[in-house]
């Protein structure tokens, strides 16, 4: 996720010491100048990975730090993970099993590679899913295993998680 | 000296018998039966002969003289039950071990169908009669799992317990990606060298290994389950491509077994494992890991069967009940 604060001075200082408070991981800090807001005022833009549920906590902090979050960016696609699939995947309409994980608008199939088998033969691909949290991607794979049972396909899964 | 009453004279049964021979043990075979004889001996009965006996494809005692007439009649401290497991009605070891809880018997066991099956019935009528029932063999052969779990770890919660639990499908995935063989090739590679059964059902379709988390379960992690409780996907349907695949990112395939105590979850698949991972073991090794909140991560690897291999965690029990019951007598 994205945070974006005014650079007033001091507030960079103050806006860090919470975010790992609350077992946040920073990924990078991008000054920008924004257009819309008066010339010398830059924009601070912290991009962060944060843990399940806490970003209120991070929040209410930043707030009694007199940090003034301006906005809670678009999150990123920080987790990924990789499955395999065997079956008749051509078959079952390949493009739609990726849809479907598409469809949820926080996890995307990020890569596919499919190995073509002999006429007839079941398939097997390798599927990369990246989702903002790891919640969405419990939820990819939970979409992924109902497909998987519906058009019959086997799904191997990594053994530790996203 | 123990006195020990052996049923069942096939592999497990051989190889206790060989190890008995072979040791001083201070184990003595009073009573023996399989499945067409059977013979008892309160002075201790010829080892070697039995064992020349069988090897002639002839019984191991005398026909007519039946199992169930060993644990009533024979004069032993300890029953030894090594018969086939049945996985729906676990008969006739449950009602072999019974009989010998019942007469004050302690009682050790590789089958894993009265302990998956009767665990609670069966401990509470052994401590009813004052006697211990045993089963290290029934879980990863020689890998002393349940001895570490219940005395080395007991104060620990586990918060997760997965490994390799099948040797047989542990050798088929071990072949299928050093040689790219397809699953049927590799199946028949592990029937010829003896590893898989005519009919491989019970280890391919993660049955085998589904019984051995039932009973881990059940027996070590206060759950109680069934082996309906276990999500189960066997190797049967798995590809040289899939392993393939799985090789371009440094993994291989393993048929996983999981436990996660606290999410109720139980289960069988194969799973993606990065190849450096310790339970990445090869040929027919069993590997388990075990996730525990004081001692932290442990891997045990071993031999998960074979004749001696599972006489050795049998000979384990039985030491372990001779030192704290039996000594003296
Ligand atoms: N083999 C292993 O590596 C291993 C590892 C872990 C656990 N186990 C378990 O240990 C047990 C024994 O395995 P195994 O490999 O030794 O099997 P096995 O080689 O098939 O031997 C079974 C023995 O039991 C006898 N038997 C069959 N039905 C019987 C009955 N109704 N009453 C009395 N005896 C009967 C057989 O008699 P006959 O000789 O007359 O056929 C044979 O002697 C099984 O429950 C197995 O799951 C085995």
């Amino acid at each position: 996720m994205k945070l974006e604060m005014k650079d007033q001075p001091g507030q960079l200082v103050a806006a860090l010491k919470p975010i790992s408070a609350v077992g946040g991981n920073i990924i990078a800090v991008i000054h920008q100048r924004e257009t819309s807001t008066a010339a010398e005022a830059l924009d601070v833009q912290i991009v962060l990975e944060l843990p399940e549920g806490r970003l209120e906590t991070l929040l209410e902090l930043l707030r009694e730090q007199g940090v003034s979050v301006v906005r809670i960016g678009e999150e990123r696609l920080l987790y990924k993970c990789t499955l395999i699939m065997i079956g008749h995947l051509m078959h079952t309409d390949l493009s739609d099993t990726v849809d479907r994980i598409d469809r949820t608008g926080s996890a995307e199939v990020t890569e596919l590679s499919l190995a073509m088998p002999a006429i007839n033969a079941p398939s097997s691909a390798r599927i990369t899913i990246r989702s903002t949290t790891r919640t969405e991607m419990k939820k990819a794979i939970r979409i992924l295993r109902g497909v998987a049972e519906q058009k019959k396909l086997l799904i191997i899964e990594p053994l530790e998680d996203a | 000296m123990m006195r020990i009453a052996l049923l069942g004279f096939g592999s497990v049964g051989q190889g206790i018998a060989r190890a008995i021979l072979a040791k001083d043990l201070n184990i003595t075979v009073t009573g023996l039966a399989d499945s067409r004889s059977g013979i008892t001996d309160p002075a201790g009965i010829d080892l070697a002969a039995a064992l020349d006996r069988k090897g002639n494809g002839g019984p191991c005692g005398t026909p007519g003289v039946s199992p169930a007439d060993v644990v009533a009649k024979a004069e032993y401290d300890v029953l030894v039950e090594v018969t086939p497991t049945n996985v729906e009605t676990a008969e006739p070891a449950l009602g072999h071990i019974r009989g010998a809880l019942g007469r004050h018997k302690h009682v050790v066991t590789s089958n894993k169908g009265p302990i998956a099956l009767a665990y609670p019935e069966l401990r509470a009528l052994a401590e009813a009669n004052g006697v211990l029932l045993k089963y290290e063999a029934t879980v990863c052969g020689a890998i002393p799992l349940i001895h570490a779990m219940q005395e080395g770890l007991a104060g620990n919660t586990i918060s997760r317990l997965y490994g390799v639990f099948n040797g047989t499908c542990n050798y088929i995935l071990t072949r299928m990606a050093e040689d790219s063989l397809t699953y049927e090739q590799a199946l028949a590679e592990a029937r010829e060298l003896g590893y898989a059964e005519a009919d491989p059902t019970y280890d391919v379709e993660g049955i085998d290994a589904a019984i051995k988390l039932v009973i881990l379960a059940n027996t070590l992690l206060d759950m109680q389950t069934t082996l309906d409780d276990v999500e189960r996907t066997g190797i049967t349907l798995l590809t040289p491509d899939a392993l393939r695949l799985a090789e371009d990112l440094d993994c291989t395939i393993r048929l996983i077994g999981e436990i996660v105590p606290e999410a109720g979850v139980l289960r069988v698949s194969p799973r993606i494992v990065p190849k450096a991972h310790p339970l990445v073991v090869e040929g027919t090794l069993n590997a388990v890991t075990v996730e525990a909140d004081l001692a932290g991560e442990l891997t045990f690897i071993g031999k998960g069967a074979g004749s001696t291999e599972t006489a050795s965690a049998v000979i384990g029990d039985l030491l372990y009940i001779h030192d704290r019951y039996v000594q003296g007598s």
